[in-house]
């Protein structure tokens, strides 16, 4: 019923002989069968499931000597079902995951798992796809994933702002998570609200992990989130069956841990000194910190400058853009992408000016006041002469 | 309260407020002393009251050989700090696109590890600079609460600052953040104690020079 | 679909610049040498987890030059192995089936671990050869019971 969007580049292209697990039951569907199984009934030889795992390792950021570790634990790891909800969100993050270029190993992640409720994706609408969701809600009760894209309006909010089938998004997420044994959250507007959020909030946006208690969120920040981060954390419950370690954001370390300065190409250019001062100068074309054309790299934690985009193209960076720090909470509202990340956001210039104006009133005010004083006490000045002073004593 | 809220609170409302502070503060007590202005003098003037003003204004840069003589540690130490603050809080990169941002005016800056190397500097030399008052009796002796409080707030902005600048604290928005709320510290309090002296000095000196200058004596 | 390698791309102005990134893999890959000459282990790296800018990458492929042996292996698509001048420094590029690259590895030792043969793929060998000597013990048309 629902349509995954790598079904028609499966693997199994390859001409290789297959070797069938002497173990396998032959009886096992294509639910409960493990990853290893599943590949090697599609042609995948030992070889191929070794240079998958070698890929899976880079995907999950880990160092290639844990391939061997990953391919013990995939052969026995199980397809999960997955429910993906998408809220106030605008399907870029769909569209980043579903466009990454193909086939690729994300697909080949995407295909063991089992997306049971996609509503842009599914083919079945109305009535049907609800009760897709319902479905594998009640059939995968406990060990389901829910994947959510985009903010929703918080409770006290008017759930009007966005419903699907006519129910709230607010109630669709509470129901469906209810029975999930975990939540990952993509996209920065599931994670911390992202652009539905921005100042002034109009629908009363919040974040998902806003509202979850008691389940664990996985939060895969970007506008867009890297569709690599995305199936890596995937594949990273598909292989070991746990969450990752999260950073303050409950991030993956794994693909947060480090900042886009710390691994950028051009940082180099930052501890000489040397930066575009404007998009088209000498420093833009020899490709120099993009610090004062407002890159927010120091602060923004993100594996783009690594992993980058287009199959490994390029990243916003590389192609001269300032990173906008995407994956940071409200980055919508902190200051001008185009401002330095040492600038305020704000009217600083102003601030300072009414301060000072008010200053110098008050100012010249306290001092006029105390010349006033010095005046009338100078007037009020009686002298005396040392005859008299002498009279006194 | 996540890193990132911190840095927007500091970058956001806390500057804007630290910065209305500092400048009424500091207009305040200016303009006080110009309106105040000085004493009427009756007498003919000998000399140019301004040109001697300038004049000292400037000279007070060179040390006298008695007072060199006398303390050169504290003549050493405190030009190398001062010349080292005042050039990591101008000629910083990200420094001078604050000021820009805030005053419109913008300069040429210095490359990243000069400033680093100098706040380095800048650094040993306030530790010293501590060190020296503590163990000089006379200096301590003299010091009061107010001198070692101005002591930290500026220790403290130099060192969040190479901090910051180091990566040293994580996640990067905190150790930003504690930098910037140091450097607002350092801007409300200085309004308010001897840290009036970066902008005084020169009213004083001026002062100073106009009356030499006015009785036709050198100063 | 055409491939993004297909869109022509002009590169204005400066030549080259070295961002000075790759360098330091060669550091890297020296420790490894020295590693596997002691204690037999073996390394890799993952070229995908570097900070390259442009360029990086095939300034390090020059200075790590081609070697003797090149080796590709059909499985899951093509991944194609080349010695590099430096005996014992592979380079390892793993392609999909259309041929993109989805991961590139140096690993630094003896053989490359994906061209030896998974020891559970020569027990099934074993086994196979098994199945078909017995198949051919029971009829054998070029043995010499034959005659």
């Amino acid at each position: 019923m629902v349509k995954s969007s790598a079904t028609d580049t499966a693997p199994g292209s390859s001409n290789e002989t297959t070797h069938p697990t002497p173990s396998a039951p032959e009886h096992r569907g294509p639910d409960t069968m493990t990853l290893g199984e599943s590949l090697r009934r599609n042609g995948v030889s030992r070889r191929g499931f070794l240079k998958f795992c070698a890929a899976t390792a880079s995907m999950m950021a880990l160092p290639p000597s844990m391939a061997l570790a990953i391919a013990e634990a995939l052969e026995q790891a199980r397809r999960p079902s997955v429910i993906w909800l998408s809220f106030q969100e605008c399907t870029g993050c769909t569209e980043a995951l579903t466009r990454s270029f193909s086939p690729t190993v994300e697909n080949l992640i995407l295909d063991t798992i089992s997306l049971d409720y996609h509503h842009t994706l599914q083919a079945a609408a109305g009535d049907a796809a609800e009760h897709a969701r319902e479905q594998a809600m009640h059939a995968n009760a406990g060990s389901y994933l829910v994947v959510v894209d985009g903010s929703l309006p918080g409770p006290k909010a008017n759930p009007g702002y966005s419903t699907i089938a006519g129910i709230s998004n607010y109630d669709m997420l509470m129901d469906t998570v209810k029975g999930a044994a975990a939540v990952v959250a993509v996209g920065t507007c599931a994670t911390f609200g992202g652009l539905p959020k921005a100042d002034p909030n109009p629908s009363g946006a919040v974040a998902v992990q806003d509202l979850i208690k008691g389940k664990p969120v996985i939060n895969v920040s970007g506008c867009p989130p890297m569709p690599m981060v995305i199936t890596g954390v995937l594949a990273q419950y598909l292989t070991f069956g746990k969450l990752p370690e999260l950073d303050e954001y409950n991030r993956p370390l794994a693909f947060f841990g480090q900042s886009i300065h710390d691994r950028c190409y051009r940082r180099p250019f930052y501890d000489k000194g040397l930066f575009a001062e404007s998009f088209d100068d000498e420093g833009a074309k020899k490709g120099w910190c993009l610090y004062r054309l407002g890159c927010k790299g120091p602060m923004t934690y993100n594996a783009c400058a690594t992993m980058k985009w287009n199959g490994g193209t390029s990243w916003p960076v590389e192609s001269g853009a300032p990173c906008l720090g995407c994956s940071e909470p409200n980055f919508w509202d902190a200051g001008g992408f185009y401002e330095a990340l040492s600038v305020p956001p704000g009217k600083s210039g102003d601030t300072l000016l009414a301060a000072g104006v008010a200053g110098a009133a008050v100012g010249a005010g306290v001092g006029l006041m105390a010349r006033g004083k010095a005046k009338s006490a100078a007037k009020s000045h009686q002298t005396v002469t040392v005859d008299e002073l002498e009279q006194q004593l | 309260m996540t890193s990132m809220d911190f840095l927007m609170l500091t970058k956001g409302p806390l500057f804007q407020a630290a910065l209305a502070i500092f400048a009424i503060g500091l207009v305040v007590r200016i303009v006080e002393i110009l309106v105040l202005g000085r004493a009427h003098n009756y007498a003919e003037p000998r000399g140019n009251a301004v040109v001697g003003g300038l004049r000292t204004l400037y000279k007070r840069f060179h040390t006298d050989a008695g007072t060199f003589k006398a303390a050169p540690f504290d003549v050493v130490v405190g030009t190398i700090w001062h010349i080292g603050f005042i050039i990591a809080l101008l000629l910083f990169i990200p420094h001078v696109e604050l000021i820009e941002s805030t005053l419109g005016i913008a300069w040429p800056a210095l490359p990243n590890p000069v400033v680093d190397a100098i706040t380095a500097i800048t650094l040993l030399g306030l530790m010293a600079a501590l060190v020296h008052r503590l163990m000089h009796p006379v200096k301590r002796f003299l010091s009061t609460p107010e001198d070692y409080l101005i002591w930290a707030v500026t220790f403290l902005v130099a060192l969040t600052g190479y901090l910051a600048y180091h990566r040293v604290i994580n996640p990067y928005p905190l150790g930003l953040g504690l930098h910037i709320l140091a450097a607002e510290i350092f801007l409300v309090v200085l309004p308010f104690t001897k840290l009036t002296h970066i902008f005084t000095a020169f009213i004083a000196r001026y002062y100073n020079g106009a009356i030499f200058g006015r009785k036709g004596v050198q100063s | 679909m055409t491939s993004l390698g297909e869109i022509p791309v002009r590169v204005e102005g400066e030549t080259q610049v070295d961002f000075g990134n790759a360098r330091p893999i060669l550091g890297e890959v020296r420790h490894a040498l020295a590693r596997l000459l002691d204690s037999g282990e073996p390394t890799q790296i993952d070229l995908g987890a570097m900070p390259f800018g442009p360029g990086d990458e095939q300034r390090l492929l020059d200075w790590l030059g081609r070697g003797e042996v090149n080796a590709s292996i059909e499985a899951l698509g093509p991944t194609r192995i080349q010695e590099t001048a430096l005996r014992g420094v592979w380079l390892v590029e793993y392609l999909n089936a259309d041929e993109q690259r989805i991961a590139l590895h140096l690993e630094i030792d003896e053989v490359p671990r994906l061209l030896r043969a998974p020891r559970e793929d020569l027990r099934d060998g074993l086994a196979e050869l098994d199945a078909r000597l017995a198949d051919a013990d029971g009829n054998d048309p070029t043995g010499p019971a034959a005659d």
